[in-house]
């Protein structure tokens, strides 16, 4: 087989992946665009690895290897998803904005950051205060 | 001991006691009483010792006492740690030291509740500690550290009851116009250095007076009349004489030591040291008697208006310091020296005596002291001693004053007649016949003091206790001196230069006439007038008669203008000074508006020149600062713009750089 039909796949997976991370609102849809990009890069390894007729199979280990470092990134991603989504109510990537910078600039920009929100009722409350405001 | 070593002492002991003082005042209050009196009670011993040790000084054969060790070698002109005791310093440290001491015992008595009193006692004997190294040093520098450690001190302690406005203003005002003074001071000595190539006096004289060195100066109307600034600054001579009666805001006691005995004292002192400086110019000698005479006559005046009885006071010692100047014009620093002395006990005692009468009167104002009677006899120690300082005021035979005075005047009449060599007969007869008219203006005041204070008809003076045993026994000791140091006059010819001190017989009857010429006016008005005080009643007493003497005396400052309407002046239909002053009293009670013109000529300017600055500094120079902040800040809200928390967009950003940088890292590599 010739090494191009598995490069054109992992970059067809990679773009994929990469229109899924860049653009998809939903959090675990995000974390599983992650995924796609990461087996784009398994695929080539394994590829030119079997192109290249490596005696150590360098690129199969390294495989093995990405495989199990990606099971537990989705394990803690997804984790880290289902408390935002108890926290917060959704886990809409475009309504996770605790990092931009607050409308009323220059007053504290530490604020949002300190006090945390612990539920939901506080987070309706403070959304509503910022409009407001 | 030697000599020598008693004389170093003398100076070093107040500045010990000072320092510790000032360190153990918190710490240790039980030593704060001794450490203040007993180093300047030693140092005055040891003036007395010295002085009687140097007995006779220059004039009766001893050799004045020099000694000096090299201090800096500047290249040039060294500057040397010296000392010269002659007549002259022996016989002023001793005054000094003695009136330093009777103040230090006074103020035990008189701010016995202050809780200020360690500062100050340590500031009392720090400043007795220069002003004895002014009279004893022999470097012009080393005189100069004296000079400026007594107008620190003297700022410090006139602004003693810093909470009322009137001493803050007051302790600023005689920072300020003295410095004015010591800055052309300091270019006079350099001057003067710089023409005889030494700093030592002891030098200067020799080099000036001795016919065979003899080495006139280049340019001596310029060296005297630089001088001349300093010494009206610190001698409050006209027209540099506008800080001393504000200073009377001020505790009594130091009125008594630093406007009174020791620093206004300094500035006379200086010139009769460097008498041949001014004597080699006519001009100088022509200025300071124009100077002594305007000072004389117009405190005199100003006297005669004022209802604080120690602004009173403070003018008649610019009135007395002028004829001390007036003396010096016509070269006779004998006489000066003998009115310095004289004068500085009497008006020791007439200060700290007025002390007395204001805890006693709850008031400083002579307006309400002559609407309470008996005051006299609530305070018999104070008015007795009082009445012999201003008969020795007033220039009444047999007291002190009245010799000094005669001798001053008698110095005028020889210059005036032609006698003296080197001085034009026409400063002679400007100081005479000044001092003759200051004599007539002199015992109108000292007449009007004693009337209103002593003399008062009305409701009884109230009682406020017995005066602190402290108190009276520095008075009788001052009162010694006032009597009888006139009497000396045979003998301190030989101390000083050995020109007679004795009255003569023209000017005695003259100034004596006038005095109680003076006194009789003063007195037929006193009856005229003094009739009217009941009519309008006036007067306002201290809230705290039971507390320490200085309380009455902050709180009687505090209040007079608010009470009386002005600082100086009471509105007092039965002030016979109204009565004989006329038209001129509006004028006399406020010193002649020199106090305005001051504001109108440099209060003014320099106010308008600070907010010219203040212009510049907020609205130019603070725009570029603001600027410099602003556009920064403009360009942070911009690229804030970018940082709207969607990670997404972040992502997109850093691939987008990612891709720009990798296509540039390509197209490098490949050399394109």
């Amino acid at each position: 087989m010739h090494l191009a039909y598995p490069a054109v796949l992992a970059v067809l997976l990679f773009c994929t992946g990469l229109y899924g991370v860049l653009a998809r609102r939903n959090a675990i849809l995000v974390l599983m665009s992650v995924e796609l990009m990461l087996n784009a890069v398994n695929l080539n390894l394994v590829a030119f690895d079997v192109w290249l007729r490596d005696t150590l199979h360098a690129g199969q280990a390294l495989t093995l290897f990405t495989i199990a470092i990606a099971a537990a990134e989705i394990g803690i991603g997804l984790a880290i998803v289902l408390l935002v989504y108890r926290n917060r109510g959704t886990s809409d990537v475009d309504r996770l904005r605790d990092l931009a910078d607050p409308p009323s600039a220059g007053q504290d920009p530490m604020d949002d950051s300190m006090a945390a929100p612990t539920d939901n009722d506080a987070d309706q409350a403070r959304r509503a205060r910022r409009q407001t405001a | 001991m030697t000599t020598t070593t008693a004389a170093v002492l003398v100076p070093l002991l107040p500045f010990l006691g000072a320092v510790a003082g000032l360190l153990l005042g918190r710490r240790a209050p039980g030593f704060v009483r001794p450490l203040a009196v007993l180093p300047t009670l030693a140092a005055a011993g040891l003036a007395v010792l010295v002085a009687v040790r140097q007995g006779g000084g220059a004039g009766g054969g001893t050799a004045p006492l020099t000694a000096a060790t090299r201090l800096a070698d500047t290249g040039s002109v060294p500057v040397d740690l010296a000392l010269q005791i002659d007549g002259f310093a022996a016989l002023v440290a001793v005054l000094v030291a003695v009136v330093a001491c009777c103040v230090q015992i006074y103020s035990t008595g008189y701010l016995r509740d202050d809780p200020r009193y360690p500062s100050y006692a340590a500031l009392v004997s720090l400043f007795t500690a220069a002003m004895l190294l002014v009279v004893y040093s022999d470097d012009l520098i080393v005189l100069l550290v004296g000079w400026e450690i007594m107008g620190i001190c003297s700022y410090f302690l006139v602004g003693h009851y810093w909470e009322t406005a009137a001493a803050r203003s007051a302790s600023l005002k005689a920072f300020l116009v003295t410095k004015l003074g010591d800055v052309p001071f300091l270019i006079g000595i350099f001057a003067l250095a710089g023409d005889t190539g030494t700093f030592r006096i002891s030098e200067i004289h020799t080099r000036l007076t001795s016919e065979t060195a003899g080495m006139p100066l280049d340019h001596p109307t310029l060296i005297a009349l630089l001088l001349l600034a300093g010494v009206a600054g610190k001698s409050a001579q006209f027209p540099l004489h506008t800080w001393l009666p504000d200073a009377m805001a001020g505790p009594t006691p130091v009125s008594a030591l630093i406007h009174a005995a020791t620093m206004v004292a300094a500035g006379v002192y200086v010139v009769a040291r460097l008498l041949p400086v001014f004597a080699s110019s006519a001009a100088a000698l022509a200025v300071l008697a124009v100077m002594a005479a305007v000072t004389m006559v117009g405190s005199a005046l100003a006297a005669l208006a004022q209802d604080d009885i120690k602004r009173v006071l403070a003018y008649s010692t610019v009135g007395q310091l002028g004829y001390m100047t007036g003396a010096l014009a016509v070269d006779d620093r004998g006489a000066a020296v003998f009115h310095l002395i004289t004068h500085g006990a009497f008006k020791a005692l007439l200060f700290l005596g007025a002390g007395v009468m204001i805890h006693a009167a709850g008031s400083n104002s002579l307006a309400a002291m002559s609407r309470m009677s008996g005051l006299a006899q609530r305070i018999p120690d104070a008015f007795w001693t009082m009445t012999v300082a201003l008969l020795a005021l007033a220039a009444i035979p047999p007291f002190a004053g009245f010799f000094s005075k005669e001798a001053v005047l008698g110095a005028a009449e020889h210059a005036a007649t032609g006698h003296t060599s080197g001085v034009p007969e026409g400063v002679g007869w400007t100081v005479l016949l000044a001092g003759l008219l200051t004599a007539l203006l002199t015992a109108g005041y000292a007449a009007r003091l004693w009337l209103l204070a002593f003399r008062g008809q009305g409701e009884p003076a109230p009682d406020h206790g017995k005066q602190p045993v402290a108190m009276n026994v520095v008075l009788w000791a001052l009162f010694l001196p006032t009597a009888a140091l006139g009497l000396a006059y045979g003998t301190l010819p030989d101390w000083f230069d050995g020109e007679s001190l004795t009255p003569t017989l023209t000017t005695s009857v003259l100034g004596t006439g006038l005095a109680l010429g003076g006194a009789l006016v003063m007195y037929g008005a006193w009856r005229h007038s003094s009739a009217r005080a009941r009519r309008v009643p006036l007067g306002a007493v201290a809230a705290h008669p039971e507390a320490a003497d200085a309380v009455s005396e902050a709180e009687a400052i505090a209040t007079h203008e608010a009470a009386y309407g002005s600082i100086a002046g009471a509105v007092d239909p039965a002030d016979p000074g109204r009565l004989l002053l006329g038209p001129l009293h509006r004028h006399a009670a406020v010193g002649f508006h020199l106090d305005a013109v001051y504001s109108a000529l440099f209060v003014r300017p320099v106010r308008a020149a600070a907010r010219l600055v203040r212009f510049l500094d907020r609205e130019v120079v603070e725009t570029y600062v603001r600027g410099a902040g602003g556009a920064p800040r403009l360009l942070g809200a911009a690229v804030r713009r970018a940082q709207t928390g969607n990670v997404q967009t972040y992502l997109g950003a850093l691939l987008a750089g990612s891709l720009v940088l990798a296509v540039a890292a390509v197209l490098v590599a490949a050399g394109a």
